[in-house]
């Protein structure tokens, strides 16, 4: 095994204690993590679910009788490691509010309506370059209770895997120019700015579909730089 | 666009909405790629569940988490190509997804994994790789479970880099009677802080 992903890929992270975010202070360890070596446990990793991947669950707009209610939109991208290269045959799982910026979860209080025809998740696998595909609705901001007249920026909730458990990443991709992202203090929680401007998706005109959906791309590097090229079967 | 970049995309939280695109489980109008049930009809080997509770730094359950865990099969081998002596014709795939409830709990069925190798060429003790992810967590934790009832625990070298007032955190006690069950609960700050790694 010659794969190495090193440690200091991690520094692009969010620190796990990010008072801005209250919600951190009390979820945070307050002893300092473990170094350890990455062995075999670390270094591999789930490489199915793709079987769960139905024709249409990129489609977040056919997934009910009618259409949603929105701005339709194509979302896609690739997903690399570091170095740059593709990474195949991952799935790639996405979940959203809808147009009015309120999700269909149980908990979810924000008096905006429900879409009958949303759900909002959705669900694809990466091809042998690591290209995956969503059509979907661009989501709404939303107010939240970590203080005073707080909105998230439109986002797109993103859960990627990759071919290692060391390399899964759970983030959230934003839009280009949103006037949210001063006062967010999850956008902010990651410090660098070069490193927050990869959280945001780009306007792609060129695959944007005259007449029918604005188009963004949102391409996802996932750590395994120093990693060998994967034997593919 | 091909460009090589310049560093990772970086974590942001799950948040609390996330059980209906990932943990559904019956409750959203959507199918699960994962659940907590790793036992597959031909995975040989001690069928097991591992359960606990979620708590943060006061106490509180958290029940607005998601525990995913990655093993190896009862023969110590990894449902992974990169896995070279991984078994063929086996079905067991040693990933679980699991939300937790109102009250923190969680609940995995699997098999007792077996010693896989370790990085100073000794087997390791059997273990359990785990992520926590939840709303106020901005990136993933990663934990290992190991179990008390294996006498290797005392001798894993992974086991020997976390402090030993702290490495009863990471073993997962056998519940008497019943079925084998072993209970595991994470606390993500305080006193009884669960170790976590830096991997």
């Amino acid at each position: 095994m010659t794969l190495v992903y090193p440690l200091d890929s991690l520094k692009a992270h969010p620190a796990r204690l990010s008072p801005g975010y209250k919600s951190t202070v009390k979820r945070s360890p307050s002893k300092p993590l473990i170094i350890m070596p990455q062995t075999l446990t670390e270094l591999t990793g789930p490489v199915y679910g793709h079987e769960k991947v139905r024709e249409n669950d990129h489609d977040l707009t056919t997934q009910h009788k009618g259409e949603p209610l929105g701005e339709r939109i194509i979302v896609h991208g690739h997903v690399r490691d570091e170095d740059g290269r593709g990474i195949p045959n991952v799935l790639v799982e996405l979940w959203q509010a809808n147009a009015c910026g309120r999700y269909i979860h149980v908990r979810d209080q924000h008096p905006a309506p429900l879409d009958p025809n949303f759900t909002g998740a959705g669900r694809a696998q990466t091809d042998s370059s690591g290209y995956y595909r969503f059509i979907t609705i661009k989501p709404g901001a939303y107010p939240w209770g970590n203080h005073h007249n707080a909105w998230r920026p439109a986002h797109i909730h993103f859960s990627v895997f990759g071919h290692a458990f060391v390399s899964r990443l759970v983030t959230q991709m934003y839009f280009p120019g949103d006037p949210l992202f001063p006062f967010d203090p999850i956008f902010n929680s990651v410090t660098d700015e070069k490193a927050r401007q990869r959280m945001i998706s780009s306007f792609d005109l060129e695959n944007t579909k005259p007449d029918w959906a604005l188009c963004y791309r949102f391409n996802i590097v996932l750590r395994g730089r120093n990693a060998t090229p994967m034997e593919t079967k | 666009m091909a460009d090589t970049p310049a560093g990772i995309t970086p974590s942001q939280t799950v948040g609390p909405f996330f059980a209906y695109g990932l943990t559904s489980n019956g409750k959203y109008a959507w199918n699960d790629a994962f659940t907590n049930d790793l036992v597959t009809p031909d995975a040989s080997g001690e069928r097991i569940r591992i359960e606990g509770r979620v708590f943060d730094g006061d106490g509180a359950p958290v029940p607005d988490s998601m525990l995913e865990i990655w093993q190896a099969d009862a023969q110590g081998h990894f449902s992974d190509p990169q896995d070279k002596r991984a078994l063929p014709n086996s079905s067991f795939k040693g990933f679980g997804r699991c939300g937790t409830g109102g009250d923190g709990e969680y609940a995995f069925d699997t098999i007792k994994p077996g010693a896989v190798p370790g990085p100073d060429g000794k087997p390791q003790a059997p273990h359990v790789l785990m992520a926590i992810f939840a709303r106020g967590m901005l990136v993933q934790n990663y934990t290992r479970i190991y179990f008390d009832d294996e006498s290797s625990t005392a001798t894993d070298a992974i086991m020997a880099l976390v402090p030993r007032d702290r490495r009863a955190t990471l073993i997962a006690k056998r519940v008497q009677g019943g079925g084998p069950v072993y209970r595991f609960d994470i606390h993500l700050q305080g006193d009884n802080e669960t170790v976590f790694f830096a991997v």
